[in-house]
């Protein structure tokens, strides 16, 4: 036997190049550590920088997290990892390659555009903002999602979705489209559609089996008012994912939207 | 002698709370990999653990002795190592006895004595106990888990070894020198202990003969699955909830035979309301299966990855509480917690998909014997064949007809 003395390691804890060239700062996240790779986005952007590009990132977490800041575009190129733009206020981000899990978490403003897959818990508990997935999606998206006056998050799924879209949901808008997939036999979500939702709306394009929806669930086909509040997003959408949009609204929207605003009002009241 | 908990010193009183990582591996050609991939796709996913426990499990890295059972031991003391030496003496030909190679890592501290055997059953015991090589060797095993103090058996199979203990998985690695190993599957498992302490026995895989099976998650029916599998002879000695499932699979694949689809039905069973919705064959064979192996069942969030000598099965629970992704680049199937593991070892995969909740993905090594009753993705007639074995159940044609 020979001996080598490999040392394997993920990533290593130094910080990041770093290339400024013009507007453009670009990171080369390759085999960095993610703290590494956060503090330098972080530090660029309170250094002014406003078009940050990230190379080579595998995994790295929380990319783009509680970052607070207007006007921002973060490029990342490879694949991003879990809870991608979390608590995130305001800045925008385009993933070209897939996401891994809970990106959008809490997210409270911005943009994140996915051009490939994303993972479970996508949107959990996202409070504004804009969230679009060229593919698909895992298990629980758009759990727990929530609006509040004018801060109404939307969740665009290209691709198909999991059991449990849109569970406990209380507020957004959720899309979902079953088009970009790699699952052409499966239904366009899995089971438990909406299970506990009690606020928001799920648009789903196509028609939807009742039994895979929650019993909290109504289901309906969607009217010219439903379409006003859809339109200009699919544009938005299949603008940032370079979509034919007469293609996408080729089809009619089922509208899912709970029976009741508070399913558990009588629940924990004395009676 | 009685069943008794045997003491570590390693074991810590208290409690974490966290996640896990784990990671398969399989060239389903059969072409050898080394370690070094396996601890790359860990190291990767080193945040999804503590350093309170990483392993990995290599399939047909003994070509020297691919007939023998490879015993990896762990000792707390001389003491426990010259007991088990004298059970192995009384029960077994040991053909070769030897330390485990490992290197100095700066982080791995209090390492139990690590040894290998390379053995077989006594020809005259084995002829007494009446019983098979494979259940004389699980018997074993567990005599020697719940009665030798200070003795733990890491693995027990043919051409296979576990190796594992309390670091971060890199680290186990790098320490167990994986690099000079060659395998054509691997597992790894990076630990966070949530419920029971971080020991080098506690670290995963957990193992039976060639079976090894790396979780992320809890097994909340442990209670339940424990008192069904010692009605089986099988004793729940290390005190962490995985060690259920390893055994589970023993018992139903090797023991019951069962069909793989229907082992990973028992344990991540559909709900009634699936099983309702099915075709009247599937739907009997499910409500059978739910009825006869209830106590089977895995209650709560997990995703294993089973491996074996033939290739390796990943499995979620049924409404997936656990991240599980699985790629192919030509031959070459890996899964794992996380798709940047994947992609840290496979440069372009052919395809990345997440697998559906409670459905196997499975990678099978070319030329060798499966080990499993049945062929895969068996149609629901075909599994009430395989269970049953009855003629008229198999005579698919004229079922169809």
């Amino acid at each position: 036997m020979s001996y080598t003395a490999a040392v394997v390691e993920g990533y290593s804890d130094v910080a990041p190049q770093v290339r400024r060239d013009g507007g453009v700062t670009t990171v080369d996240a390759r085999g960095v550590y993610y703290r590494r790779v956060n503090e330098t986005v972080r530090q660029a952007i309170s250094d002014g920088a406003t078009h940050l590009v990230l190379t080579g990132v595998n995994g790295q977490r929380y990319i783009g997290t509680g970052v607070s800041a207007h006007g921002v575009r973060i490029d990342v190129h490879g694949t991003a990892g879990n809870d991608l733009g979390m608590l995130m206020d305001g800045p925008m981000i385009e993933v070209f390659g897939n996401a891994q899990d809970g990106v959008g978490n809490t997210m409270n403003a911005g943009t994140i555009v996915v051009h490939g897959d994303a993972g479970d818990v996508l949107g959990y508990g996202m409070r504004g903002g804009h969230v679009y997935i060229r593919g698909d999606v895992g298990y629980r998206v758009g759990i727990h999602m929530k609006a509040y006056e004018n801060l109404v998050p939307v969740l665009v799924c290209g691709g198909k979705a999991r059991d449990f879209f849109g569970e406990y949901m209380a507020g957004g808008i959720a899309v979902l489209l079953g088009m970009n997939t790699q699952f052409p036999e499966e239904p366009v979500a899995g089971s438990f559609l909406g299970a506990g939702m009690h606020g928001g709306v799920i648009y789903v394009r196509g028609t939807v089996e009742p039994w895979r929806c929650g019993k909290e669930v109504g289901i309906f086909e969607a009217t010219e008012e439903d379409m006003a509040t859809l339109v200009p997003l699919l544009r938005d959408y299949c603008s940032a994912m370079g979509m034919d949009f007469d293609e996408v609204t080729s089809q009619p929207f089922t509208r899912l939207a709970p029976f009741s605003h508070r399913p558990y009002g009588k629940l924990y009241v004395p009676l | 002698m009685t069943a008794q908990r045997p003491r570590y010193a390693e074991e810590a009183p208290y409690k974490i709370h966290g996640g896990c990582g784990l990671m398969g591996l399989c060239d389903e050609s059969g072409t050898l990999m080394s370690g070094e991939d396996a601890i790359l796709a860990m190291a990767i996913q080193h945040d999804r653990g503590n350093g309170l426990g990483g392993g990995f499990a290599g399939y047909g890295i003994y070509p020297e002795f691919p007939d023998h059972f490879a015993f990896h031991m762990m000792y707390h003391d001389v003491r426990a190592k010259e007991d088990a030496e004298a059970l192995f003496d009384e029960y077994f030909v040991v053909d070769l006895a030897e330390p485990m190679p490992t290197r100095p890592v700066k982080r791995i501290t209090d390492a139990p004595l690590l040894w290998r055997y390379f053995l077989n059953p006594h020809p005259r015991k084995l002829e007494e106990a009446e019983s098979s090589a494979e259940d004389y060797v699980v018997k074993a095993v567990m005599t020697i888990n719940a009665t030798v103090d200070g003795a733990f058996v890491a693995s027990s199979g043919k051409n296979m070894g576990v190796f594992k203990g309390v670091g971060y998985p890199e680290e186990i690695g790098h320490y167990f020198r994986l690099e000079e190993y060659a395998a054509h599957t691997w597992t790894g498992h990076n630990r966070f202990p949530t419920n029971t302490p971080g020991w080098w026995g506690g670290a995963h895989p957990f193992a039976l003969l060639d079976w090894t099976i790396v979780h992320n998650g809890e097994i909340s029916s442990y209670g339940i699955n424990s008192r069904y599998l010692e009605t089986f002879g099988y004793k729940c000695t290390l005190g962490t909830d995985t060690e259920v499932a390893a055994y589970l699979f023993d018992l139903m694949l090797r023991r019951h035979k069962l069909p793989l689809e229907l082992a990973c039905k028992a344990l991540a069973s559909p709900l009634w309301e699936e099983i309702d919705r099915m075709p009247a064959a599937e739907r009997e064979l499910m409500r059978s299966l739910r009825a006869v192996y209830g106590p089977a069942m895995l209650n709560g969030p997990f995703a294993i990855v089973l491996g074996f000598n033939g290739g390796m099965v990943a499995l979620n629970d049924r409404i997936k509480l656990r991240p599980l992704v699985a790629a192919r680049t030509g031959s070459v199937v890996m899964v794992a917690s996380e798709e940047s593991a994947i992609r840290a070892v496979m440069d372009s995969p052919d395809k990345v998909w997440t697998p559906k909740a409670g459905e196997p993905t499975v990678a099978r090594v070319a030329g060798m014997d499966w080990p499993i009753h049945g062929d895969l993705h068996l149609s629901p007639t075909e599994v009430s064949c395989a269970v049953t074995g009855t003629e008229t159940s198999c005579d698919f044609e004229e079922a169809r007809a």
